[in-house]
């Protein structure tokens, strides 16, 4: 086996050294109870060449690529990644280490993660952001859990048009802590119904997505001077992380913590993960953050280098007290969208957000026009809702067959929502491809 | 001193990302614009990100230059105990990096997914034929996730059972994320200090459990690299009042194909994908930690879970006892193509002798160093040995100092001062995919350093001389936190 070095004379003269008789016998103080009755019955090894084969014909079997038009975002979107992005990330320097608990042979890493810290408390308009979390789901529930701790009340708030599998998650971090959880409903225009803030009491968070499930951008600053009034911190939530390129930073409109997935700024879809759980703060909360901090410091000559910092919140610390258990980052993540970001540049970063909104808006346009209701008024990014006839369902599938796929329904997440289809739109989508869309969504 | 490996090359100056953008610069081939403008309401708008501007060449140069400051796998050694620092294949790269993988959007129609579909379902029960356990979840991210995954699985079997518990015993030995991850479940934890011999004692355990307790987490073979040969009998005791038995599989190398975990008592166990089983560290995750289980919590687990029907894989929602979700999808899917590829790579054979070639490194590791360097448990180990820095401490060098000095040889340090039972501890995993050749160079090297501690320690206390920077001032960067440039 080409990954396993030992050569039968080195064995034997290991195995001397350590005064063992056979490598058996180095598993001599496992007990027999414990050991396996048989061998592992596996699949035999398979060379390079068969196993290439072998993920060829499964990859072949996904509607990705160039056969497929797939109109799907709900948290997961399809954007370019430049060559020089995959290119830099795939350098085995940023690959093959562990976390940087050695900041002397880990200079590359912590400065790049230092980087990505800077530029997502930038876009996100935030003082401070950790160096990542898992995705956008546990982020969010990381924040909830957060804010609990800072407020010492047990009860939060979030919005019913967060996305509906990001409040699945939620609820199962916080269900067996026993925090309280109060859903928020949505108003006729797609955004979210503050009033009942108004009806609960002891809140420690409120939680808005924006843009939100529905695509549709919320009223931020309404909801955090609702939250805030609550006494509460407001947390701002999203699953496209690109919109910042075009909308204001919830940092300026009042979030208190800013969190969301990441996987839009460079890093593939890969059916769903690896993401990138973004997370940003003020600095007031810093010693309450979950997840890894990249500082700057000195080193014993008094050149600049950087460290992870700010340890004694964490668990190999403070053990059961610490602020999450996480003890990772989504690192490699991390560095591929700071790599996006430096690529686009601010301006870039603008043209391509609002190229997304306007290809969106076109298609949206041409839906009307074709006479397919918009269900929501409030103004969109990337992604809307369109409600389509009764017996939609069969044309739907019937695209399916030639891997075109019509947006998300709606109904499995929504019941109310029957006929209603999540439709988005990114930079690469043609005008041609959103053309051919309607055609074939009028059937 | 005999040559090492260790040596100085040519390291380039680079600033920060911002500190080298000229306006104007663009690093993207901004793609055509076929549609009208439709502008949106001017108070939504906000002001243009504070992005650097960089050209594509500025980029490049950037990051190579970052690159070539690090460490990893692929430059040499990395023995950095229970974090399994192997090999990472360059083919599970490749293959993860498919187009039909790396495009596939998470919410895909099942019909349109079904290659993914069937690699988690294959995956999952190679899995649970490694470990012994009768079904797996690849949701967790992470192995702290996986962990996190685990107690909500014991806490939701307890409260099926109306016995909500409130505590979980956690060995001394244990990593931290252990308790932090039970804490999230309201378990408190009770320690429960392991023997002279490094390992538990059934004794211990029968002293703390009771009817509130959830269960034990153990890692076996536990964090001083030892089998934790009372395991039976501990999860007999555990098990005979009503508890569960949690199994940290991060040290699972060392027991392929050798050790029944579901055999030998574990009910829940959580894997890392990215020590086992090969996956690239990433320079701290992306990981998965996948959390294998006895049938009896199998209905807990996170949905949805990949069904096979008449030969169509579909996920499946339809289990009503489950905990929920983890991960808004599938987990780090890329991850667990790579974990597929290294297990098909190697067959049952492989895998097998992976383990014993780790058992066997640490083992020879041990036995070289074992008068150079203090050895608390002189005990046949596992996958890892744990020395101390007892013998230099009269010298005043400590496991820092001789962690930094090692860089100066071309080795990534070991874990240090950690598991905490061992005072100033330097826990050394080397892993299968280590030559002897190798091995003896990281064996030359702490003799020269422990020799180094006697007459010329200077040459620790300042070290490293080679990296980028020298020894990094962590307590000052903590204690005046920039976060944010």
């Amino acid at each position: 086996m080409r990954y396993l070095p030992h050569t039968s004379d080195e064995i034997a003269s290991m195995l001397e050294a350590v005064g063992a008789g056979d490598l058996d016998d180095l598993y001599r103080t496992v007990p027999e109870g414990c050991r396996r009755a048989r061998g592992l019955e596996l699949p035999e090894a398979l060379t390079e060449w068969e196993l290439t084969g072998l993920a060829a014909s499964l990859a072949g079997r996904m509607a990705a690529g160039p056969d497929a038009r797939v109109f799907l975002g709900a948290g997961s979107y399809e954007h370019y990644i430049p060559a020089a992005v995959s290119s830099l990330l795939s350098r085995s320097e940023f690959v093959t280490p562990y976390t940087p608990y050695q900041p002397e042979m880990s200079q590359g890493t912590l400065q790049a993660v230092y980087e990505y810290q800077t530029l997502t408390a930038r876009l996100l308009g935030m003082e401070v952001a950790n160096a990542s979390l898992y995705d956008g789901a546990s982020a969010l529930a990381e924040a909830l859990l957060m804010a609990v701790r800072i407020k010492k009340r047990r009860k939060v708030a979030v919005s019913r048009a967060v996305h509906p599998l990001y409040r699945r998650v939620v609820r199962t971090y916080l269900a067996p802590a026993g925090i309280e959880w109060v859903e928020l409903p949505c108003l006729e225009d797609g955004r979210t119904d503050l009033a009942m803030l108004h009806e609960v009491e002891g809140l420690a968070a409120v939680a808005v997505q924006s843009p939100n499930f529905f695509g549709c951008i919320e009223d931020l600053e309404a909801a955090g001077k609702e939250a805030h009034g609550q006494g509460a911190l407001f947390i701002s939530s999203f699953t496209e992380a690109l919109a910042y390129g075009l909308l204001k930073a919830p940092g300026r409109l009042g979030a208190d913590i800013v969190c969301g997935e990441g996987q839009s700024l460079g890093v593939w879809q890969s059916f769903g993960g690896p993401g990138l759980g973004m997370f940003a703060t003020k600095m007031a909360y810093v010693r309450s953050i979950p997840g890894r901090l990249v500082g700057q410091g000195l080193d014993a000559e008094g050149r600049r280098g950087f460290v992870l910092t700010l340890a004694t919140r964490e668990q190999h610390i403070r053990r059961e007290k610490a602020t999450s258990n996480i003890c990772t980052n989504q690192s490699l993540c991390a560095l591929a969208a700071v790599m996006y970001m430096a690529a686009l540049g601010g301006a870039g970063m603008r043209e391509l957000a609002g190229l997304n909104r306007d290809k969106a808006e076109y298609l949206k346009g041409e839906l009307r026009k074709a006479g397919f209701r918009i269900p929501f008024a409030r103004p969109t990014f990337n992604e809307f809702v369109v409600e389509c006839p009764p017996g939609f369902e069969k044309r739907y599938e019937r695209l399916l067959e030639q891997k075109v796929v019509a947006g998300l329904p709606l109904a499995p997440y929504y019941p109310e929502l029957e006929n209603h289809y999540l439709l988005c739109v990114t930079e690469t989508k043609t005008r041609e491809d959103l053309d051919e869309l309607v055609r074939e969504m009028q059937g | 001193m005999k040559e090492t490996i260790g040596t100085t090359g040519l390291n380039l100056q680079e600033p920060l990302l911002w500190e080298r953008e000229k306006r104007g610069r663009r690093g993207f081939s901004m793609p055509r614009r076929d549609v009208e403008p439709a502008p949106l309401a001017a108070d939504l708008i906000g002001d243009v990100p504070e992005l650097p501007d960089l050209s594509e060449v500025d980029l490049v140069r950037h990051y190579t230059r970052l690159s070539q400051w690090n460490f990893g796998v692929d430059a040499g050694m990395y023995p950095l105990g229970s974090c399994t620092m192997k090999y990472n294949p360059k083919l599970n790269d490749r293959l993860a990096g498919l187009p039909g993988f790396a495009g596939a959007h998470p919410l895909l129609p099942a019909a349109l997914a079904q290659g993914a579909l069937q690699l988690m379902f294959e995956l999952e029960r190679l899995l649970a034929e490694i470990t012994g356990m009768d079904a797996v979840t690849l949701q967790p991210a992470a192995g702290a996730q996986g962990e996190l995954t685990g107690m909500l699985l014991m806490h939701a079997y307890h409260a099926s059972r109306g016995s909500p518990r409130s505590k979980i015993i956690v060995p001394d030995t244990a990593h931290g994320t252990n308790p932090a991850s039970a804490a999230l479940c309201g378990y408190r934890p009770v320690p429960v200090k392991s023997n002279d011999r490094g390992v538990l004692a059934a004794e211990a355990v029968a002293g703390v459990m009771d009817e509130e307790t959830a269960g034990i987490m153990v890692t076996n073979p536990n964090t001083l690299g030892l089998f934790e040969e009372n395991i039976q009998e501990i999860a007999r005791i555990v098990h005979g009042k009503g508890g569960l038995v949690y199994g940290d599989g991060a040290n699972m190398n060392a027991v392929m194909g050798i050790v029944d975990m579901g055999g030998m008592g574990v009910d829940v166990l959580h894997l890392n994908l990215h020590k086992t089983f090969s996956t690239p560290h990433g320079g701290g995750g992306p990981g998965s930690g996948p959390v294998c289980v006895k049938a009896p919590l199998a209905p807990f687990l996170p949905v949805p879970r990949v069904i096979e029907e008449g030969g169509r894989f579909v996920p499946s929602e339809d289990f009503p006892h489950t905990i929920g979700k983890v991960h808004a999808f599938h987990g780090n899917f890329g991850v667990l193509a790579r974990a597929y590829a290294y297990i098909r790579s190697m067959g049952p054979d492989n895998l097998e002798k992976a383990s014993r070639l780790a058992v066997l490194n640490a083992n020879y590791i041990k036995e070289r160093l074992k008068g150079v360097l203090h050895l608390p448990y002189d005990r046949p180990c596992m996958h890892e040995c744990v020395f101390s820095d007892r013998f230099q401490r009269e010298r005043k060098v400590t496991t820092l100092d001789m962690a930094k000095r090692l860089m100066d040889y071309g080795f990534h340090p070991p874990t240090v001062y950690f598991p905490l039972v061992v005072n100033g501890a330097i826990m050394i995993e080397p892993t299968e995919t280590e030559s002897k050749d190798d091995i003896d160079l990281l064996i030359d090297a702490f003799q020269a350093i422990a020799r180094e501690a006697e007459e010329e320690p200077d040459l620790l206390w300042n070290a490293p001389g080679r990296c980028k920077v020298r020894r990094m001032d962590e307590t000052g960067a903590a204690r005046h936190p920039r976060l944010c440039g």
